[in-house]
């Protein structure tokens, strides 16, 4: 499946029941290089709009927000030594997590590619 | 007319214009400086030491079998090597230091000389009371001014800096819910707030609510009345704000706090905006912290130890922390422990002992020194020196809220940059290469590449205009595509651009020697 964006610059790629989430080219742009990140224990469960994970950058700590709600059931442990991989390519490599997905019509209220991309003009 | 052509030559010479490299490494004036370690040697001492005695070692055989490596200097090295250390130090005391948000202001060196009076310099915290009498009288007057100055009814003077302070607040908030039996889970911050607003609710346990600015850069009263309920412990609001706006709504916002039976805790960090000019007692403040190190002049940064009093509300005043000075038949005296408190419920203590006593009498001096009129008029000036230089600075540079004045700081975005291919970061590196400090950049984060400028009282018109012509300069040469001024710089500094992502990435936290056994280490430049 495509990838759907949040407002506040998440992606999340459904297969299945299990969402992948990260942070979109345009944030990792924003802030600039990123030189930690913070994930969350697998088991977790989040709520929509609960923070998730936390990512730094030489300019700035920002929460990443969960897009969805459901259960941690894995993470992307190679970021703890390589958190560059979030700036080089970060909706491939510099996945943040996966959620076994509560409740997929969730999904519905995010923006796909074209309408981010509109947003992204209007915001900037 | 004869003319007398041996005297010394007094213009460059053919070739002046070329940047040669130096055998030492050195600049000029510029001195490369290596590590104490990387010159020094072990069989080398400024001091010379009777060998000792034979001691039987009473540490079980823990003690050290080997050199501990620690370099021997001489005695003129080890003043070079600091003094050295200290040149490529950029402080007040050496330029313009504008970084908003941390009040870079003048230290009167009259603080300086009655700091060091020896009945406050000299003394220590456990002399017997009846030996410092009059140092205890400072500190209660330290105490009744900042109460006076800020419309507050109690204050606890032990902590020592803003983030202390906050901590000490938010305690009094804490044990007051706590002893009503309303333990509670939220604290609001708006997202303009200083970062160790919620660092400190954090640090109680408490779950932050981000309240978000409105357009103008201030904080909505509905917006915090919708995050209000009976989990709400209180707000933490900084006034005037981190974008250097005056919050025009505080007192709403208060009331709605208390009504729903929380607390007003006031980031008192921009108090030199607003001193002598508006009490925080008036506007519905419950607990705020004063930084001693910005509002009253007393050093800041690396220039010596913060000091935070904090003063509170009647409602908070019972929760303080120990120690605080009191008045007897016997003269002054400390309160020390719990069961000296009287009906007060100390929430316990946040120092070892009464807090940064040199901090006190250098911020005792400057009120002295500056009377009421006096401090009223350094907060007008450094508001004045603020908007002195937006107005000089708004038709190059790009104001995110232009609706309202600024206060003691004017806070740019970098929409101003947009298409040049410069970035804040780059142009605060090119400010560096034209000798000054640069502004505080990226924060607030609630603007796009932010810089935030405070001039402070400190700077005459002259200095200021000097600052401002640079910045023009700068703004108008990244305007034009001068981009290589900005993307190497600084090419004038000891050091140039340092490989942030790297260092925060891969920090090299200790130093190692090359060759930990060669008998001689050479004197080597640092890399």
């Amino acid at each position: 499946m495509a990838l759907r964006y949040t407002k506040d610059h998440e992606w999340v790629r459904l297969e299945g029941d299990t969402a992948t989430v990260g942070i979109s080219h345009y944030a990792q742009e924003q802030l600039g290089d990123v030189v930690y990140v913070e994930l969350p224990e697998i088991g977790k469960t989040v709520a929509k709009g609960d923070e998730a994970a936390v990512v730094e950058s030489v300019k700035a700590a920002s929460e990443v927000y969960a897009p969805v709600s459901g259960e941690v059931t894995a993470i992307n442990d190679a970021l703890e030594a390589a958190p560059g991989a979030v700036n080089e390519e970060p909706t491939g490599g510099g996945w943040f997590l996966k959620l076994k997905v509560s409740d997929p019509s969730e999904l519905d209220g995010l923006m796909d590619e074209a309408a981010y991309k509109t947003y992204l003009a209007e915001i900037s | 007319m004869t003319m007398n052509r041996q005297g010394r030559q007094t213009t460059p010479g053919e070739g002046a214009e070329t940047v040669w490299e130096t055998f030492t490494g050195n600049r000029g004036l510029l001195i490369e400086e290596a590590l104490s370690f990387e010159y020094g040697r072990l069989d080398r001492t400024g001091v010379d030491l009777d060998e000792p005695e034979d001691v039987a070692p009473r540490l079980g055989g823990l003690q050290r079998t080997s050199q501990p490596n620690l370099p021997g200097l001489t005695e003129p090295e080890a003043m070079r090597h600091y003094m050295r250390l200290s040149q490529k130090n950029y402080a007040i005391d050496s330029g313009v230091y504008p970084l908003g948000s941390c009040t870079m202001k003048h230290n009167p060196r009259l603080n300086e000389t009655i700091a060091r009076l020896p009945g406050f310099g000299d003394i220590h915290p456990l002399q017997p009371v009846s030996t410092v009498q009059g140092a205890l009288e400072l500190i209660e007057m330290c105490a009744e001014w900042l109460k006076v100055v800020t419309g507050m009814p109690a204050i606890a003077m032990s902590p020592k800096a803003g983030a202390h302070g906050e901590l000490c607040g938010m305690m009094a908030i804490k044990a007051a819910l706590e002893a009503r039996g309303d333990a509670r889970s939220k604290v609001i911050v708006p997202d303009s707030a200083h970062g160790t607003n919620p660092a400190t609710a954090a640090l109680l346990g408490y779950k932050v609510v981000a309240v978000a600015s409105r357009d103008d850069g201030t904080v909505d009263p509905a917006a915090v009345r919708d995050k209000l309920d009976e989990q709400v412990a209180g707000i933490m609001l900084t006034n005037p704000n981190t974008c250097g706006l005056f919050e025009p709504d505080v007192i709403a916002i208060a009331e709605a706090v208390h009504e729903a039976g929380g607390y007003f805790y006031c980031d008192g960090a921009n108090l030199n905006a607003i001193l002598g000019r508006v009490r925080p007692g008036d506007l519905g403040v419950d607990a705020m912290h004063i930084n001693l190190h910005k509002t009253f002049s007393t050093p800041h940064g690396g220039g010596g130890p913060g000091a935070g009093p904090v003063v509170l509300s009647e409602a908070l005043a019972p929760f303080a922390p120990l120690p605080w000075v009191v008045s007897d038949k016997d003269g002054l005296g400390l309160v020390e422990y719990d069961g000296e408190a009287g009906d007060a419920q100390p929430f316990g203590r946040m120092t070892a002992f009464h807090g940064q006593m040199g901090m006190f009498v250098r911020a005792m001096t400057w009120m002295l020194s500056h009377g009421s009129d006096g401090m009223r008029q350094a907060a007008e000036d450094a508001v004045l020196a603020a908007n002195y230089v937006r107005a000089c600075l708004s038709d190059l540079m790009s104001l995110p809220f232009s609706s309202r004045p600024s206060m003691h700081e004017v806070l740019f975005d970098d929409s101003f940059l947009k298409g040049t291919g410069v970035s804040t970061l780059d142009f605060a590196k090119a400010m560096i290469d034209e000798g000054y400090h640069p502004m505080t950049v990226y924060f607030p984060l609630v603007v796009h590449g932010a810089m935030l400028i405070e001039p402070t009282e400190s700077e005459s018109k002259a200095s200021l205009d000097l600052f401002i012509a640079t910045l023009r300069d700068l703004a108008m040469a990244a305007k034009r595509g001068e981009t290589g001024r900005f993307e190497g710089a600084p090419y004038h500094a000891p050091r140039r651009r340092l490989d942030e992502t790297r260092a925060a990435r891969q920090p090299v936290l200790r130093w190692t020697p090359p060759e930990a056994t060669e008998p001689e280490p050479r004197a080597q430049a640092a890399g």
